[in-house]
């Protein structure tokens, strides 16, 4: 490429943490989570990996070319983080020859059941406003977790979050500024903002609940129990609603239940499309 | 007036050309266009659309309208008169005996 053609812009790959180098880490024994670290990177790994699959659905879909692909690049920084967290979780659920589970092991070939996500990743997209919604609770929880995360005391658990909040934190702007232009758009876009995040408000409690898992991992400095986090997701949402001139909904729980497999109706039609290929042809490739 | 291109009109977003600079020191340069509700929007959208690789340190958005261009068609009177002017150029003057710097 000439000089004069060379793009106006250069290209770097950057340096931050990547998945290969995390499964480089595992085969070589530098990185060993304990079981507890293992089954709450699995967590994390499900709700981003839900998450990008519900958010790859709008490809070629969305209302503009630009939000197009604004919402392929965030599904992607989920992907990305998904692989790290269940590369990472892989190392502490061996196969019977000893060997590491993969992140595509952990992503293709397990069932619903086995699914530690929670409900709210795996609503559906609905219209727009209904994903932004869902983007809306999503990225403000992930920010608030993984910038405590970036203090664990799990090297690894430290490192992903590191690289990951400041993609979500990018993800939060880019939800609220969405929900400021739909509720102050006209009364339909407005009308669909409200409804969106009534639909997906009653999965936010999930969310903050803590466990013997979480509450053992807080114990031990390596996480964060989820209840600590409200306070400040409260504030800062609320911080937009208001400037939106939106209500906190107020609608009832749900039961919940993801973080023991328990899921709504959809995450079983997510996992079969998601899955269909790799179970299809074990080990294609291309 | 015209009516600004960076406007929505309709269904449709307006235009918005876009500026990346690609690190510090250097100047902005034309990368592309996108479409964009508003200022705001544009910049979040050139972000996404132009600096998905590490490209830039800062990015300006500029309503397309906004920029006056010159008419592709008067290139001959435009640009073709500073040829042969060669003592535009300093390398058209022979240094003067004795100046030791210049």
């Amino acid at each position: 490429m000439s000089e004069a053609n060379a793009s106006a812009t250069r290209i770097t790959p950057g340096n931050a943490l990547r998945p290969e180098d995390i499964a480089l880490e595992v085969r070589t024994g530098l990185a060993k989570p304990t079981e507890d670290v293992a089954e709450y990177a699995l967590r994390l790994g499900d709700d981003a990996l839900i998450l990008a699959q519900r958010l790859g659905h709008w490809i070629s879909r969305a209302p503009e070319l630009e939000e197009d692909i604004a919402l392929g690049n965030i599904a992607l920084d989920q992907l990305g983080h998904a692989r790290s967290f269940l590369t990472y979780a892989g190392a502490g659920v061996p196969n019977q020859d000893g060997t590491a589970k993969t992140e595509d092991d952990l992503a293709y070939f397990r069932r619903e059941h086995e699914f530690r996500s929670v409900q709210l990743f795996e609503q559906p997209n609905g219209d727009f406003a209904a994903t932004i919604a869902r983007q809306f609770v999503v990225s403000y929880y992930q920010y608030e977790l993984y910038r405590r995360l970036t203090e664990s005391t799990d090297a690894t658990l430290a490192a992903i979050a590191a690289k990951a909040v400041k993609e979500v934190d990018y993800h939060r702007d880019h939800s609220a500024q969405w929900v400021l232009r739909l509720a102050g758009g006209t009364d339909e876009s407005r009308k669909r903002m409200i409804h969106g995040l009534r639909t997906m408000w009653p999965y936010v409690a999930e969310l903050f609940r803590d466990d013997e898992l979480t509450e053992r991992l807080a114990q031990a400095g390596a996480a964060v129990a989820p209840s600590t986090l409200k306070e400040d997701f409260d504030r800062l949402t609320a911080e937009v609603l208001n400037e939106a001139e939106l209500e906190v909904p107020d609608v009832p729980a749900a039961p919940g239940g993801g973080r023991e497999g328990k899921h709504s109706e959809y995450l079983g039609y997510i996992l079969a499309e998601m899955q269909v290929l790799a179970r299809e042809h074990p080990g294609a490739s291309w | 007036m015209s009516e600004s291109t960076a406007e929505p009109t309709g269904n449709t977003w307006g235009l918005w050309e876009v500026f990346v600079r690609s690190s510090r020191g250097l100047s902005h340069v034309h990368a592309g266009s996108l479409h964009a509700p508003d200022a705001a929007m544009a910049l979040r959208n050139a972000r996404d659309l132009y600096t998905r690789r590490n490209e830039g340190v800062s990015i300006w958005v500029v309503p397309a309208d906004a920029i006056a261009a010159s008419d592709p068609d008067s290139k001959g009177s435009f640009f073709e008169s500073p040829q042969g002017k060669d003592y535009r150029h300093a390398t058209y003057y022979t240094k003067s005996e004795g100046v030791k710097h210049l």
